[in-house]
């Protein structure tokens, strides 16, 4: 869209100016587009303006208008739909991703675990279609043990008193890891044991010691058998999966999620990428990319379900869930357990701590809100309530 | 390695090391006689444990025991069986058939008919329909339609109204119906001979014709033919029994069953006490309505120490008669004179109400294809066949494509054969030769192998465009009927508490505006509705609250004067606030919590 001639938006300012409009900064460029598009004389595009000015203006939410509560009954009704085929594979066919009603749930409860984490991880442009560097990178991600890389299994030898790994070359060659490597990380961890090596052969022997005079015992090499299995050799942590994939580009999905060590990989996309655990998102790139991940997760969830929820009732509440900086739930602990109003907040639960609490700092209800003037019986501060009559002061 | 555990109806009773074995031989056992039959046992390898159950109410079946791919149900007893030599326990003690919970059948592969037995089978079906159970066995064709109908239906035939006992003249049950005239189905299934559903029906055969009609029967609406109502299809009635005893208070006080005199405190109209006998009681036959009473009651005085100015106990008896509920009426129907355990009159009364199908009330064939009469048509208007034939009722085609229920369609072919030649038809399920049987049937007979005829308007005698499909089926009458559910109030009885309406039908309460009612008007931005349904129509209020400390002031109607409890009289001001939150006010009071109103002038 960068290419709009100049000229053509400076006259469309020039005219949006002229008529008193304010239009935000899309609609002046995309009318200049459509002006260039369909070849306007300069009088067509005055009427083009007026009439997207009308469309516009009726298009905007009238004053007094109850959002909340009609934004609450759009994204609602459709969710009483969703209560069937809750649990849903979809996406990358090899992923399980939480869809339908959990997932909706999960995001405007602002979890900070959620039940199925995912990323999305793009590269650059110059390793955009780099098959070589997704699979380094994709190796590097994923969490691998020695066990993944084993040539056989893991030979005990109960005679000896020892654990044979072999390691099969193929599979590190594949992976792209470094046999050495593996065995300095592996005498790292191991500290109190004896290395032998051969080839790709690793003898690891429990070393006699003053814990172990007794001598060794079948259980702990049995321990050591489980400790050598499951050590992680390379990935990033809390990703446990990667899965490659070529769209247009190469794509990894991973299973599991950790934004910040990714973006910090070289030849990672930084704008592109990105996971679906909205707090790490928050915490990573800042609330308003939050606000933007809970918009696009929830429309997702509700598109998937084949769900079309106009776009601005979820983000009203994805701007209630982070409008004072930090994503809040829409619940107890979140939005409606922290309203201003003591009658609000005791209609909604637990109405007792709400009360003794108001009581003993001699909290003020100044009665603002909906649900507060239902409790007295007044008619409530919206639509034919919102208007009064003001007297001349004489 | 690991032992398994071995569970008795789910407690712990020990663990076993050959877990494959011990079932086995227990089996044996079981089969041989040496143990109970009912035991049932389980042995779950994923979990390494054994179930075993031998308490009551565990649904079993029945099913042929297979040893190698070969039955032990022979030829041989079938003979002996149908000889009447061999009955059905015998087979069970001989060990050829046995009863499965649904536990055991975990661990069973079960053949569904003797061609497809293999080595590996343990058990044989007796016939592919016992796997069904009672409510679902009654459906005809079940195997035709789609499993949501079959589970719907199975649900709602136990609301169907029929013969529900034999002895109802004897019984006083609180509430029952009763179909005035039931028949057995054209259409059976083996599993209604073997529960005896013929002997107790619930149901009736219906002329059924698939058209729309005037757009009277769209959304599952069917329509009736008056003149069928009229002579008697589906009609019923309706019993309600009350009771009351005299009961005894400690110092010698009683109830008494007797008219009540006009002193009696709580005294009804005379009018209400029109058919009480002498003894206070009403006579069988009498034709009532609600608010009559039946029984006529009176009870001691509740507090003793009321004493007048003469100083003797006043003796004002309460009256606590026995009326019909409200909304609904019918006639007497039996009067049961008899006494408590403690030797105390007793007395119950049965009052019985006839129903004609009306507007609204539910019905269902046999295939969870349940709709509300939405128009009784005389019988001069409603379509006839070439032969005369009027239909009972006139259902919705489109209630059958996309619900599938197939076996609906299949009832009403082989109704009408049946009908035709005069005898039922077996509509099992998994029977699989029967449709060309009745398609040939009918064309013998001269009738459309497909069940359509043409139809002649009634009103015009026009012959209708369309082929018809018409066809006998077995429809329900449900219990759901209009006059026990039709209900408005204008005004009426509030809460003590709250001063808000009361709720429900029986307490003539108010229909409720529920929070989701309420959001929408919030939503429409329609205040001033809101107000008046939460407010002005439920429990307005005026308070008079102290200008200066907040306080909800004292109004009082003696020396009428309005003063503060705090700040004695100063300006007070009529507020107008829900009944239910003076009442918040006030608890939080008795809370030791002062809530203060903050008056302003309204903007
Ligand atoms: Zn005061």
């Amino acid at each position: 869209m960068g290419n709009i001639d100049q000229e053509v938006v400076n006259k469309v300012i020039k005219i949006v100016k002229k008529k008193k409009i304010d239009f935000p900064e899309s609609y002046v460029n995309d009318i200049a587009e459509a002006c260039i598009r369909r070849e306007l004389t300069d009088k067509e595009l005055e009427t083009l303006i007026v009439r997207v000015k009308k469309a516009y203006e009726r298009s905007k939410v009238e004053s007094g208008e109850a959002i909340g509560t009609v934004a609450a009954q759009s994204v609602g009704e459709p969710g009483t739909q969703m209560t069937m085929n809750t649990f849903h594979y979809a996406g990358v066919v090899e992923l399980n991703v939480t869809l339908g009603l959990p997932r909706l749930i999960e995001i405007v409860d602002a979890r900070k675990t959620i039940s199925t984490p995912t990323m999305a991880i793009y590269f650059d442009e110059d390793h955009k279609f780099d098959e070589e560097f997704a699979k380094k990178t994709a190796s590097k991600i994923a969490k691998i043990t020695i066990n993944n890389v084993l040539d056989d299994d893991l030979h005990i030898d109960y005679g000896q008193m020892n654990v044979e790994v072999i390691i099969s070359q193929e599979k590190i060659k594949e992976k792209h890891l470094d046999f050495d490597e593996i065995v300095s990380k592996l005498e790292a961890k191991l500290k109190k044991h004896t290395f032998e090596i051969e080839d790709n052969k690793i003898t690891i022997a429990p070393k006699v010691d003053k814990r172990t005079k007794n001598g060794i015992q079948i259980r702990d090499i049995r321990l050591l058998v489980d400790k050598i299995r499951h050590f992680q050799i390379s990935g990033v942590k809390d990703v446990n999966r990667v899965i490659i994939r070529k769209d247009e580009q190469w794509v990894l999905h991973t299973e599991g999620s950790n934004l910040k060590a990714v973006l910090k990989m070289e030849g990672i996309d930084k704008e592109k990428t990105t996971t679906n655990h909205i707090h790490e998102i928050y915490t990573v790139l800042g609330i308003e990319a939050a606000r933007n991940a809970i918009i696009k997760e929830a429309l997702h969830t509700l598109d998937e379900q084949g769900l079309s929820v106009d776009i601005r009732h979820v983000m009203l509440v994805a701007d209630m869930m982070t409008a004072d900086g930090s994503v809040k739930s829409i619940g107890r602990h979140g939005i409606s357990g922290t309203k201003s109003s003591v009658l609000a907040r005791a209609a909604f639960e637990e109405t007792g701590k709400h009360l003794l609490n108001a009581s003993i700092r001699g909290e003020v209800d100044e009665l603002t809100g909906i649900i507060e003037n239902i409790i007295i019986g007044q008619p409530i501060p919206l639509g034919t309530g919102s208007v009064g009559i003001k007297m001349k002061n004489n | 390695m690991n032992s398994t555990k071995i569970y008795m109806n789910g407690e712990l009773i020990g663990v076993c090391e050959n877990p494959e074995e011990f079932v086995t031989e227990m089996r044996e056992k079981r089969r041989s006689g040496q143990i109970s039959e009912e035991m049932n046992i389980t042995y779950y390898d994923k979990t390494s444990e054994i179930y075993i159950f031998n308490d009551p109410g565990r649904a079993r079946r029945p099913l042929i025991i297979v040893k190698n791919g070969i039955p032990l149900l022979e030829d041989e007893h079938i003979q002996e069986i149908t000889e009447g030599k061999l009955k059905w326990d015998d087979l069970i003690v001989n060990g050829i058939i046995e009863y499965l919970d649904a536990e055991e059948e975990e661990n069973s592969y079960i053949a569904m008919g003797i061609n497809d037995l293999n080595e590996d089978h343990t058990h044989l079906e007796i016939d592919p329909s016992t796997m069904l159970g009672i409510c679902a066995g009654i459906i005809p064709f079940s195997n035709h339609n789609s499993s949501p109908r079959n589970t719907m239906e199975a649900g709602m035939t136990k609301q169907a109204l029929g013969l529900y006992v034999s002895n109802y003249m004897h019984r006083t049950d609180t509430r029952a119906h009763l179909l005035h005239q039931p028949q057995t189905p054209m259409v059976k299934t083996r599993i209604i001979d073997a529960t005896d559903y013929d002997k107790r029906p619930s149901g009736q055969n219906f002329v059924v014709a698939v058209m729309s009609f005037e757009g009277y029967n769209m959304e599952d609406a069917l329509i009736l033919n008056k003149s069928s109502l009229e002579r008697g299809l589906a009609r019923s009635s309706f019993f309600r029994s009350y009771e009351t005893f005299e009961r005894k208070y400690p110092g010698g006080q009683e109830d008494k069953f007797e008219v009540p005199g006009k002193g009696v405190r709580g005294y009804r109209s005379e009018n209400a006490y029109r058919h009480l006998d002498e003894d206070g009681i009403i006579n069988s036959e009498s034709y009532v309505e609600s608010g009559d009473v039946l029984i006529g009651k009176t009870s001691p005085p509740r507090f003793l120490e009321e004493i007048d100015e003469f100083g003797s106990a006043n003796e004002k008896r309460r009256e606590t008669s026995v009326t019909v509920r409200n909304g609904e009426k019918g006639i007497v129907d039996a009067v049961l004179l008899t006494e408590t355990v403690e030797g105390s009159k007793l007395t119950k009364i049965r009052v019985r109400d006839t129903r004609q199908p009306e507007f609204g009330d539910k019905f269902a064939s046999r295939h969870g294809q349940k709709g509300v009469v939405g128009l009784i048509l005389s019988q001069e208007d409603v379509p006839f066949t070439e032969n005369g034939v009027v239909p009972d009722l006139i259902v919705n085609p489109h209630a059958i494509p996309s619900r599938m229920s197939v076996g609906q369609v299949l009832e009403m072919v082989a109704g009408k054969s049946g009908c035709i030649k005069g005898e039922r038809v077996d509509g099992t399920p998994f029977n699989l030769d029967i449709e060309s049987e009745i398609r040939n049937f009918l064309t013998d007979n001269g009738f459309e192998p497909n069940g359509c005829e043409s139809l002649y308007n009634g009103m015009t005698g026009e012959r209708i465009e369309a082929e018809i499909f018409i066809g006998v089926a077995y429809y329900q009458k449900l219990h759901h009927m209009t006059t026990d559910k039709m209900y408005a109030r204008s005004r009426g009885p509030v809460q003590v508490l709250t001063k808000q309406p009361t709720e429900g039908r029986a307490r003539e309460g108010g229909l409720r505006f529920g929070e989701m009612e309420r959001d929408c008007l919030i939503a429409h931005g329609a205040a001033l509705a809101l107000k008046e349904r939460l407010l002005d129509e439920s429990d307005k209020y005026e308070a008079i609250v102290c200008g200066k400390c907040g306080m909800l002031s004292v109004h009082d109607k003696i020396r009428n004067k309005i003063y503060c409890p705090i700040c004695g009289e100063v300006d007070s001001f009529p507020v107008e606030i829900s009944y239910a939150f003076k009442l918040l006010l006030d608890e939080l009071k008795s809370l030791c919590v002062f809530p203060k109103l903050i008056l302003e002038d309204k903007a």
